[in-house]
């Protein structure tokens, strides 16, 4: 188990480099995208002018203020409240962005599925587990919202975030197909008959 | 007593942003009971950082969580209590609409097919207002449940027969647990409603899930089920955030109706670990907020 500080963004052997169980710092940029955002980019042929190669982003639709743009505030809004959402309504999209717009971390909670730990073993990228719920502490680590892109979808707009500390994250799933969900979850299943047998109920 | 509506949607107003804020007492006692008896150092490690996170969240003022959930009002009205519903059902949307401008927080609620966000954490239905009665009182009590997403994304019904017996109950409760993984937010409050119609059943599994850690249900039937069940789930070793350990669950509570002789209608919801809810309470001494 180690533990990496990464400047964003990352290459490719970064992304590899990483072991189930290890824990990774961000600082740097990191882009904060959701449903809305990835259904009017993949499904509806919008795009985004941002680039997000070697770039991490976070499941996350934030609580924000509109304060107007100023230095302090470039984009005009003030981060509120930013936390990290369920990342398993977004599965299909994890390899369309990293094929095209050459993601190489996905930051959410509670996991992602096959298809994604295929496109990190193909691509080279990893999933990295935030505490969701605790996104008090998550605002702490978000210095400022740079920009913002497709804001008509507010508050599923594309953000680009400025994150001093962000983490530790745990690698839940790496780039060799690995995952904690998938061990974590056969592991429970194992443990149902016995789970049923203490209520007096036979496994069927 | 004569209810002041102007000051409901003051409450109700404050109550969104109070639930979004602070975790019950109750609560928090149930993060001591479980941190102290987590073996796993994952699940360990997750359950500080949510620990933590309660306390920032009180040090900077902030939300908990930054989903802003479906705003529900439960309203309990005294016997004695004189007002207009149809009024007081107005003063909290407006209430609701407040908090989510005036905070300003963000709104979660979108329209079903259009998905057009008002800005406001209300639309067609939504908030959602539970309306009940009591006997002999002169309160007017407002409970308000943000209920996030994460856990409300994982509710199920089973309309299972009457053959299967309890044991299809007892069953299901597992199975969902297993099927959420790390999805709800783990460790959660699961909610099982038990008998009814479909429609009880889902509304009972809300109720279970959102009361207060250490309550029971007063059915001892439902008693009985809370506490084998609670004890069942947190054998299967999902943990915190479904990443592994022994706090799967805080606890299983289960409300039962009447059913009929046909049915045997199982429905389970659940609450995540950040299970907020404020309460405001009208007497004819005044206006007093709580859990």
């Amino acid at each position: 188990m180690a533990h990496y500080d990464f400047n964003m963004p990352i290459g490719e052997a970064d992304a590899r480099r990483l072991e189930l169980n290890d824990t990774v710092t961000l600082n740097g940029t990191l882009y904060g995208i959701r449903d809305a955002t990835q259904i009017h980019m993949f499904d509806r042929g919008r795009t985004t002018r941002f680039d997000m190669k070697g770039h991490a982003v976070v499941h996350t639709a934030p609580n924000v203020k509109w304060v107007g743009e100023t230095a302090a505030h470039p984009s005009g809004y003030a981060p509120i409240c930013i936390g990290t959402t369920t990342s398993a309504r977004m599965e299909r999209f994890t390899r369309p962005l990293m094929e095209q717009y050459g993601v190489r971390i996905i930051i959410g909670k509670g996991g992602l599925s096959e298809g994604s730990s295929d496109a990190f073993r193909d691509v080279g990228g990893v999933y990295l587990a935030i505490v969701g719920g605790a996104a008090a502490l998550e605002t702490t680590w978000v210095e400022q919202i740079e920009e913002v892109d497709l804001d008509d979808l507010n508050p599923e707009s594309l953000w680009k975030f400025r994150v001093k500390g962000f983490g530790p994250l745990l690698v839940s799933m790496d780039s060799r197909g690995g995952s904690l969900y998938t061990q974590v979850n056969n592991a429970a299943r194992d443990k149902r008959a016995a789970a049923l047998a203490s209520l007096g109920v036979k496994a069927s | 007593m004569k209810v002041d509506l102007k000051e409901v949607e003051e409450a109700c107003k404050e109550l969104y942003i109070r639930a979004l804020k602070l975790l019950p007492p109750d609560i928090k006692d149930g993060f001591k009971r479980l941190d102290a008896t987590e073996t796993d150092a994952t699940g360990k490690a997750i359950l500080g950082t949510m620990i933590r996170n309660i306390k920032v969240a009180e040090e900077n003022q902030n939300l908990l969580c930054q989903d802003t959930g479906i705003p529900i009002y439960n309203v309990t009205i005294g016997s004695d209590v004189e007002v207009d519903g149809y009024k007081l059902k107005q003063a909290i949307v407006k209430g609701c609409e407040r908090a989510t401008q005036e905070h300003p927080l963000r709104s979660s609620v979108v329209h079903p097919v259009t998905r057009k966000n008002q800005h406001t954490s209300s639309g067609r239905r939504v908030p959602v207002i539970n309306l009940d009665f009591v006997e002999d009182s002169e309160t007017l009590s407002i409970e308000m449940i943000p209920k996030g997403s994460g856990s409300e994304n994982n509710s199920w019904l089973k309309m299972a027969v009457p053959a299967d017996g309890i044991d299809a109950v007892k069953t299901f409760v597992v199975d969902c647990v297993l099927d959420a993984g790390g999805k709800t937010c783990p460790p959660t409050i699961v909610g099982v409603g038990v008998g009814g119609t479909a429609d009880l059943c889902v509304h009972l599994s809300k109720i279970a899930a959102t009361r207060p850690l250490g309550s029971h249900c007063e059915d001892p039937e439902g008693a009985r089920l809370e506490a084998e069940l609670s004890s069942a789930v947190n054998q299967l070793g999902v943990g915190p955030q479904g990443l592994g350990g022994d706090s799967t669950s805080f606890a299983v509570h289960v409300e039962t109706a009447a059913t009929h002789i046909t049915m045997n209608p199982v429905a389970v919801n659940m609450q995540c670990h950040s299970a907020r809810r404020a309460r405001a309470t009208f007497t004819p001494k005044g206006l007093s907020y709580g859990f």
